[in-house]
């Protein structure tokens, strides 16, 4: 761990020593682990803090942690990036089953709104606050969540319900 | 549904009209909806509908083996397939901590640049066509075809490539593409020239892309946005740069940057950036020696067909590799590796748990981030400036949609 991360490590412990789970390095990069509630002053402060200064989301996406030896089942993995350190860091929120829930970061980045939009879509993982939650990818009367690992990968026969317009009947 | 979202909003006495822009349209690039709520020409309200192209890549990632997945990252951002390739092969080794010996990097750094041309000559001459230059897009898609005639030497695909297997290549170089390439370079800088002798200074072209679109490199940055569109708004940020792979801090290259935000800013760094790729085309030329392209770890990357034959551990090799069940995987963890894709920053997200098939593979696709500021673009502004909005971000539904 370089002094920044060093640094990023130390100041959230000390800022929100509740919500911090843990942090664990892997091939240089870091990812500290939080809980979900609280996630939005986290990441603002991270985002706000002049000596930290990670300004963009590189990325937001759900995870699915079904079965293995995780504290609980979704979370949403931020990636954050500085351009004062050139450095990307991993901030992942751990979010229970139910109620399924975390606070929306679009106040904070405008291209949360979308991105938070496919983790719903994708998990059924649902933001709090966002202006418009609902499907992006898939059409909108999907009722699954297909990047669950419970949901098959060939659907669950909606490609033989789709509906199909014919203008003869 | 989608339509209730998009009500009309009606200030005192205008009354305005919904005009359906796609999914099937000549101007949008690819399957891209856009409901519009219309006030005479100029734009009120604009919802945009995406996930015609979806197709499930993450999840089919799932049921694939880390070398499988090659063959689905081609039909992402299927103008520029190698870059996908080698940026998710470039992770997958990261996480595996392989090296790569010196002409499968040169190879790859090759292959890079050479599909960032044929990226941003389709989106410049997109560009052209959209706003009614259409030459101009046959000249840019004569050049490409050049490099297709390329790809196809090399990798055997003009689309879909799968070059890169993990721990190097599925071939080498042939030598028949070497002259290939050098010969395409000075008719490319030559179109290029002819390219901007056409529109730099036309005045159609001028007043249809100057001032429209702009963002300031705060909101650029709030967007997401990567790539050639941010360096149009000011900020000189490469991955390339920032985060050096396949050794491309020790060639000598500049990274062009526009500080006006516009569309026509964003053509002239595209533009400049095919200029930047051919220099570092003709470096790597110079760099490519005989020598090993794939790295040596037999249980990674396969073995040459000669060991196989002879030697019993290279069998033993070639069959774990390749056998259900079996099969290399990095160490359970997470990763996240990006490089500088045509449209910006292409990231991977992998999750392994030491399985020969990954846990998650999440893309992070630059098309999908840089459209995110299309509603805030476009909102305020005209009908025909809503074409030439959508030309400049290039947004590529294969990457939007995965």
């Amino acid at each position: 761990m370089n002094a920044v991360e060093e640094k990023v490590v130390a100041r959230l412990k000390d800022r929100y020593p509740q919500h911090v789970l843990g942090h664990a390095e892997y091939r240089n990069q870091l990812a500290v682990t939080v809980k979900s509630d609280g996630i939005v002053p986290l990441l603002r402060s991270l985002k706000e803090d002049p000596e930290l200064a990670f300004v963009r989301l590189v990325d937001l996406c759900g995870m699915d942690y079904l079965g293995r030896d995780e504290a609980e089942r979704y979370a949403v993995a931020y990636h954050l990036h500085s351009f004062q350190h050139g450095l990307w860091i991993r901030i992942r929120a751990l979010v229970p089953e139910r109620p399924g829930e975390i606070d929306t970061l679009s106040g904070v980045w405008a291209c949360a709104e979308w991105l938070e939009r496919e983790a719903f879509d994708m998990y059924g993982i649902r933001f709090r606050g966002h202006p418009d939650l609902r499907r992006i990818l898939m059409p909108d009367y999907y009722t699954a969540f297909p990047l669950r690992k419970d949901y098959p990968l060939r659907g669950q026969g909606e490609r033989d319900r789709f509906k199909v317009y014919d203008p003869a009947r | 549904m989608v339509e209730s979202v998009a009500t009309p909003a009606k200030s005192a006495g205008a009354k305005t009209m919904m005009m359906n822009f796609g999914p099937q349209h000549p101007a949008t690039h690819g399957t891209l909806r856009l409901m519009l709520e219309l006030d005479g020409e100029t734009v009120v309200k604009c919802v945009p509908e995406i996930g015609y192209l979806h197709t499930g890549f993450e999840k089919i990632a799932e049921s694939m083996t880390w070398n499988q997945f090659v063959t689905v990252t081609d039909r992402m951002n299927y103008l520029s397939p190698l870059n996908n390739n080698i940026g998710y092969v470039l992770a997958v080794e990261e996480m595996l901590g392989i090296p790569l010996p010196e002409r499968g990097r040169v190879i790859r750094v090759l292959m890079c640049e050479l599909s960032r041309i044929a990226d941003h000559l389709l989106c410049v001459g997109l560009q052209g066509m959209d706003l009614g230059a259409f030459t101009v897009m046959l000249w840019c898609f004569r050049e490409r075809e050049r490099l297709y005639d390329v790809f196809e030497t090399v990798t055997g695909g003009r689309l879909t490539t799968s070059y890169t297997r993990v721990g190097g290549l599925s071939r080498d170089l042939p030598d028949t593409a070497v002259p290939m390439i050098r010969a395409a370079l000075p008719l490319i800088l030559e179109t290029v020239d002819e390219v901007e002798k056409m529109l730099l200074r036309n005045r159609i072209f001028t007043d249809r892309t100057k001032g429209v679109g702009i963002l300031t490199q705060e909101e650029a940055i709030g967007y997401g946005w990567t790539g050639p569109i941010l360096r149009a708004c000011g900020l000189a940020w490469d991955v390339r740069r920032a985060r050096p792979y396949l050794g491309y801090e020790t060639y000598d290259f500049e990274v062009p940057t526009r500080s006006e935000g516009d569309c026509f800013a964003r053509f002239e760094v595209r533009i400049a950036e095919i200029r930047q790729s051919v220099r570092i085309v003709r470096q790597s030329l110079d760099r490519l020696k005989p020598g090993p392209w794939c790295c040596e770890d037999n249980k990674v990357a396969l073995p040459a067909k000669d060991w196989v034959y002879t030697k019993m551990e290279s069998l033993i090799h070639h069959f774990k590799i390749i056998m259900f069940g079996h099969g290399f995987a990095p160490d359970p963890g997470e990763y996240y590796g990006c490089t500088e894709a045509p449209n910006g920053e292409l990231g991977f997200y992998l999750a392994s748990t030491g399985d020969m098939r990954p846990w998650r593979v999440r893309i992070r696709p630059p098309s999908f981030l840089n459209y995110t500021a299309v509603c805030r673009l476009v909102e305020g502004r005209l009908l025909s400036d809503v074409v030439a909005i959508l030309s400049s971000l290039n947004v590529i539904a294969g990457e939007l949609d995965r």
